[in-house]
C-alpha cells in the first residue's frame, strides 16, 4: 500500500476550505496550519499564468525528517504516511530542519505537529478531510500500488509534478497539470 | 518570472521568511562539544605518547574542565528543546541515522569518562595546584580523596580508572574525536539546508574544535613547552581550516544553484563581513600572525591569540548556525 494525493491546480480556486476543513478535524491550533495554499504566477507580461497549489507534508518515500529524528517520534506507518508520537517527541526541531517543504511545525505544546493524511479518517475508508471537502473536487487521494484506484489512473494518463524533486526526498503528493 | 505568495495565511512562528528554530544555545552547545573533544583529543593523545609528566597541564588538568564543558552543553541543549520534559526519550532509544542521537550519547559517555580521568590524577593535581600557588583549592582535592577513602564504589572505579588508564585513553581518544566530527554532521545531515549539505563540514567543525581546544591550553598553562607546542600546532590547524573553509565554499559554487546561492550568503550576501573580516580575520588570521611572531621570539601575551581563537572558534558556529538556516530549496 502506498497513500498519495494528486491534486488538480487548474481546477483548485484557492478557496482555503481543505485549510479549514484540516483546522477543525485535527483540532489545529489557532494561528497554525497542516496545510496551506500558495499562488504562484509565473511568465512574463503580459503573458502571465497563475494557478494555485494547495501544500502539505509531503509524505515522502525517503524521508529526512524521520532519519534524523533521535527518538524515533517521527516514524512511518502503513500505507507511508508519516507520523509524530506526540509523547516520545523531545521537541529538538531536528525534523523541521531537516524537512526542505516546511511541513512541520512546534504545537505550543511542544511536540511537532504536521499532516498525518488523516490516518484516522483512512482507517475508517473515508477520504482526508481537505480532499473531502474540497468544493471544485480537485483533491484525489489513494493507493498507488492499485494500479485500478483513481489516483493510479489520473497518475498514468495526466502530465503532473512534484515539488522540490531535487531535495531527493521523493514526494508523494502529485500536481496534476 | 517565479511569484509565489501565501493565499491561506501561515505565519507560524520559526518557520518564515525561513526556518529559525536553531539560535544561540546550539551554536554554544557545538562550540562546547568541539572544546571538550579538543582538550580530550590532547589529554589522550599525549597521555598514549608518554608524556604525561612532560605536560602536566595537557594531560592531567584541563580534562578537568571538559565534565564542566560537556554538562553545560548538554544543559544547553536541553534548555533548547520545546518539549524537555520528554528529554528521557533521547537516552531510551538509540538510532544511528540521526545524529542528534549517537552525538548525544557520544556526550553522555565522554561526560562520564571525562569526570572520572582527572579524579585519577588527584595526587598530581594536588601536587600541581601547590606549584602554581593556589593552595586555597586543597578543599576541592581533599574532598575527592575522602571519599575514594571512605567509599567502596569510587575507589573501585577510580582504582580501575587507574589500571586500564591505557584503554581508556584509546576509547577516550577515539570519541574524542567523533564528538568533534559530529558537531559538523549534526548539521551536514540537513539535505534541506544547502550551506550545510557538505562532507567538509565533520573534519571542519573537528579542526575548528581542536584547535579552540589547543587555544585553551595555550592559554591556561603555565609551562613554556607545552605553551610553544599548542601554539605550533594550533598555527597548522588553522591553516587546515582555512584550506577546508575555502574548499567548502568552492564546492558549494560549483554547485546546483541552490548551493551557489549558500556560497553567495558569504561571497557579498549579508555574512560576507561578518565571516571572512570578523570570523576569518580577527579569529584566524590575526591569531596566526601573533602565533607565528610569539614562536619568532616576539613577546606576546599567549592569552591573546587563545582568546581570539575561541571567540572565533564561537563565532564560526554562531554564523554557521543561522546563515545555514537561511540557505533553502526555493519552492
Ligand atoms: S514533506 Fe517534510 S515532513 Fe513530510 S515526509 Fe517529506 S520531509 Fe518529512
Ligand atoms: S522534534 Fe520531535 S519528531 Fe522532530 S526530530 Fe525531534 S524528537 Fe523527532
Amino acid at each position: 500500500m502506498r497513500y498519495a494525493m494528486a491534486i488538480e491546480v487548474n481546477k483548485c480556486v484557492g478557496c482555503g476550505d481543505c485549510v479549514v476543513a484540516c483546522q477543525t478535524e485535527n483540532n489545529v491550533p489557532m494561528g497554525y496550519s497542516r496545510d496551506w495554499i500558495i499562488e504562484i504566477a509565473r511568465g512574463e507580461y503580459p503573458n502571465l499564468f497563475m494557478h494555485f497549489e494547495s501544500q502539505r507534508c509531503n509524505h515522502c518515500d525517503d524521508t529526512p525528517c524521520v532519519r534524523t529524528c533521535p527518538t524515533g517520534a517521527s516514524h512511518v506507518i502503513e500505507g507511508g504516511i508519516v507520523k509524530v508520537t506526540h509523547d516520545e517527541c523531545i521537541g529538538c526541531g531536528a525534523c523541521i530542519e531537516a524537512c526542505p517543504y516546511d511541513a512541520r511545525y512546534f504545537h505550543p505544546d511542544g511536540y511537532v505537529d504536521k499532516c498525518t493524511f488523516c490516518d484516522h479518517r483512512v482507517a475508517d475508508g473515508l477520504d482526508p478531510a481537505c480532499v473531502s471537502v474540497c468544493p471544485t473536487n480537485c483533491m484525489h487521494f489513494g493507493d498507488l500500488d492499485d494500479p485500478d484506484s483513481e489516483i493510479s489512473k489520473l497518475l498514468n494518463s495526466r502530465e503532473h509534478y512534484t515539488l522540490l524533486p531535487e531535495a531527493g526526498t521523493a514526494p508523494q503528493i502529485y500536481y496534476l497539470k | 518570472m517565479e511569484e509565489r505568495l501565501f493565499q491561506t495565511a501561515r505565519d507560524i512562528h520559526g518557520l518564515y521568511p525561513h526556518v529559525h528554530i536553531w539560535g544561540g544555545p546550539i551554536a554554544i552547545y557545538l562550540f562546547l562539544g568541539g572544546l571538550a573533544a579538543g582538550i580530550l583529543l590532547f589529554a589522550t593523545l599525549y597521555y598514549l605518547k608518554g608524556k604525561e609528566n612532560e605536560m602536566p597541564f595537557t594531560v592531567k588538568i584541563a580534562p578537568i574542565f571538559t565534565f564542566w564543558i560537556v554538562i553545560l552543553g548538554l544543559l544547553l541543549l536541553v534548555y533548547d528543546l520545546h518539549h524537555p520534559l520528554y528529554v528521557l526519550e533521547l537516552f531510551t532509544s538509540f538510532r544511528i541515522e540521526s545524529p542528534m542521537s549517537w552525538g548525544a550519547w557520544t556526550l553522555a559517555v565522554v561526560s562520564v569518562l571525562s569526570l572520572i580521568w582527572p579524579l585519577s590524577y588527584i595526587d598530581d593535581i594536588e601536587a600541581y595546584l601547590h606549584e602554581r600557588g593556589w593552595q586555597k583549592l586543597d578543599w576541592a582535592t581533599r574532598m575527592v580523596k575522602t571519599w575514594e577513602h571512605k567509599w567502596i564504589i569510587p575507589r573501585f572505579v577510580i582504582m580501575n580508572f587507574r589500571k586500564y588508564r591505557k584503554p581508556i585513553a584509546y576509547l577516550l581518544l577515539f570519541l574524542s574525536i567523533i564528538l568533534g566530527i559530529y558537531t559538523g554532521i549534526l548539521l551536514s545531515a540537513f539535505n534541506a539546508h544547502p550551506l550545510w549539505n557538505n562532507s567538509i563540514l565533520g573534519p571542519l567543525f573537528l579542526t575548528s574544535g581542536v584547535s579552540t581546544g589547543s587555544a585553551f591550553v595555550m592559554w591556561l598553562s603555565n609551562n613554556k613547552k607545552e605553551r610553544k607546542l599548542m601554539s605550533t600546532i594550533d598555527m597548522a590547524l588553522i591553516a587546515i581550516e582555512l584550506f577546508f573553509i575555502i574548499h567548502m565554499i568552492m564546492g558549494m559554487q560549483a554547485g546546483p544553484e541552490a548551493y551557489k546561492q549558500a556560497a553567495h550568503l558569504f561571497l557579498g550576501g549579508e555574512f560576507t563581513v561578518i565571516f571572512w573580516v570578523i570570523f576569518v580575520g580577527f579569529g584566524l588570521i590575526l591569531p596566526f600572525i601573533l602565533e607565528g611572531l610569539e614562536l619568532g621570539g616576539k613577546h606576546i601575551p599567549p592569552a591573546l591569540p587563545a582568546i581570539l581563537v575561541l571567540i572565533g572558534g564561537l563565532l564560526f558556529r554562531i554564523i554557521m548556525v543561522a546563515a545555514g538556516q537561511m540557505s533553502e530549496y526555493p519552492f
